[in-house]
This record gives C-alpha cells, sequence and structure tokens, in this order.
C-alpha cells in the first residue's frame, strides 16, 4: 500500500464484509507524543478468539476466491515498522475494532494519502453502510457522520454527482482547516 | 476565505438536486442502467482500484452517462487487477482486467457507449460474485 488512505480504505472492505451497518473510522495525530493512531471499528458480525488469533496471519482468509489475506498483514506491517503497535479486539455478535498506532515522524511511515477520496468511495457506494469519521489534530477535530447526511439529503441519493462533489469539497475543506499533516 | 461547507448548505443543495431528480425519473430503475463492480480489495486497492473508481465516477458524471459505479470483493484475479466488472442491461456481464485510467477511458468510449467490446476481457466461463 503506497499511503496510510489506501490501508483504511482496505481494512474498511472487512467491515463491509462483516455485514457491518456503522463504521468509524478515527484518525489521531499526538506530534508531541510522536504518535499517530488509526482506528477502525464495526458492528458487524465479529470474529471468535479462534477466528481473530488467524486474522492477522496472512495466509489466513474467509474468502473462497483466493486463499491470501494480506490486508491486516500490511498494516500491522506498516505500524510496526514505524516503531508503532498494532491491535485488534472483536466479539461475536458485536463487532470488531482494529487500532494501528504509527511512530508519526518516522521516516517509514506512509503519509495519509488522499482520505477524501478514499472517504468518497465509502460514504458514496452503499445505501446501508453508514459512516462515523473523525480526525483529530493538535489545531482542532472534524467530525463527519453520514447518518445527519442522509437526514438532510431526505430522499436525494448519497451517490448523487452534486451531492458528492459537494461532500468532496466540505471533506477538503474541513481537514484543510484543522491542518492535517502529510 | 470561503465559509466552510456545513450541513445547511447541503439542505440548500439538497432542494435544488431533487427538483432535477423528478424531471428525469421516469425509465431510471437500477435494472436499465449500466452497471460498473470495480474489485477493491487488498489486492485491487494496491493495483490502484481507488484511482479507477474515481476516475470513472468523474468522467462519466463529466460526459453526462448515468451509470452505477459500486465496489465489490476480490474476484480471484488478483494478477489482473485493476478488475472491474461491466454489465450491460440484458447482456452478460464482462470482467475487464489492468483497467488503468487509460483503458477505463476506452471503456467508457468504446464498450459503455458504442457497445464495442476493447482488449483486455478476462474470458472464462463466469458467475458472478454474488454465486461464489
Amino acid at each position: 500500500m503506497k499511503d496510510l488512505s489506501l490501508h483504511i480504505l482496505d481494512i474498511v472492505q472487512n467491515s463491509i464484509r462483516a455485514k457491518a451497518t456503522l463504521i468509524g473510522i478515527e484518525i489521531d495525530e499526538y506530534p508531541n507524543e510522536n504518535q499517530l493512531i488509526i482506528t477502525i471499528s464495526d458492528d458487524g458480525t465479529g470474529m471468535d478468539p479462534e477466528q481473530l488469533k488467524r486474522a492477522i496471519e496472512p495466509f489466513y482468509t474467509s474468502r473462497t476466491t483466493r486463499k491470501v489475506g494480506l490486508g491486516l498483514s500490511l498494516f500491522k506491517q506498516n505500524a510496526e515498522m514505524t516503531d508503532g503497535s498494532f491491535s485488534i479486539e472483536s466479539e461475536l455478535g458485536k463487532g470488531t475494532k482494529v487500532t494501528a498506532i504509527f511512530g508519526m515522524s518516522h521516516l517509514d511511515r506512509p503519509i495519509m494519502g488522499d482520505m477524501v477520496g478514499t472517504l468518497l468511495i465509502l460514504i458514496c457506494s452503499s445505501d446501508e453502510i453508514n459512516y462515523v469519521f473523525k480526525h483529530k489534530t493538535p489545531s482542532g477535530e472534524f467530525e463527519i457522520d453520514t447518518r445527519e447526511i442522509r437526514q438532510t439529503l431526505e430522499n436525494v441519493p448519497i451517490s448523487n454527482p452534486d451531492v458528492r462533489l459537494f461532500l468532496k469539497e466540505m471533506l477538503q475543506e474541513n481537514l484543510e482547516q484543522i491542518q492535517i499533516s502529510e | 476565505m470561503n465559509k466552510i461547507k456545513s450541513l445547511a448548505d447541503l439542505k440548500k443543495l439538497q432542494s435544488e438536486v431533487q427538483s432535477k431528480i423528478k424531471l428525469r425519473e421516469k425509465g431510471d430503475s437500477p435494472e436499465q442502467l449500466v452497471q460498473i463492480k470495480v474489485s477493491m480489495a487488498t489486492c485491487g486497492i494496491a493495483s490502484g482500484a481507488k484511482e479507477t473508481m474515481n476516475f470513472l465516477i468523474e468522467e462519466l458524471d463529466h460526459q453526462g452517462i448515468d451509470v452505477i459505479v459500486t465496489q465489490t470483493g476480490c474476484m480471484g484475479y488478483c494478477y489482473a487487477e485493476p478488475t472491474i466488472e461491466l454489465t450491460i442491461p440484458g447482456k452478460a456481464p464482462v470482467v475487464y482486467g489492468f483497467v488503468n485510467k487509460n483503458k477505463a477511458q476506452e471503456i467508457i468510449d468504446k464498450h459503455i457507449k458504442l457497445n464495442e467490446m476493447v482488449d483486455g476481457i478476462i474470458p472464462v466461463a463466469y458467475s458472478t460474485i454474488d454465486n461464489k
């Protein structure tokens, strides 16, 4: 993966496959503590302890179309490469939470990348799944909840091109405002 | 500096868009529209499926072609990512491999607009991802 936004897009696919209806994506920047924390949580089917133990193995997957499952392994490897850490918690029937802590100023930390693009793909491609996205930096905090957006839109679909363009600008402006780092 | 867009601005947009939608309501049921599914698993994302998908959405919107673009899981053609599945109404779905921006443009110009297939189709006895 070239950047962290791609990792996030990838990990969220796991939640979508676990039939989640509400997915939380949180990015916290703590430059003073040299930490960048990414948390992805969902209310999907969750995993039993046995599955959870195997989830981060590169040769474990619940798919039948191929035999490898690299998403979590790559994410974990990248976090650990930056003197960070990685953890995953899950409970059957409740959901799963993935946390990756990156060394923020570490040379090997991938850049954040195009987070707006990732969010647009996720938000606009499903009518059943809602997202709560939070990004916290020392300059401020931005939160967007797609349930509020849907409520405002009433019967206009969230995938409508004009709505998509609006969301793109809204996300860009807000993330600029809180001065997110690269 | 412009004021940052808020939910109140979205509300304004909502009423504008709603009136537009009403005008073209008929004949827009999903089955009658061209559908594109972009394979968006680890393999696809690592090969650039995100750029492909954003390009498809923006280019189709730019040209004013009504197509449903969604994401799907890995179809098992990891070697050929990014892959897309294109369904023209009333026809069997077709899977294209190695779809970068140039390929996507070619597919829009030839397959979607003129109904001529282009190079790059993954030829298999194919059943949709839902049946796997």
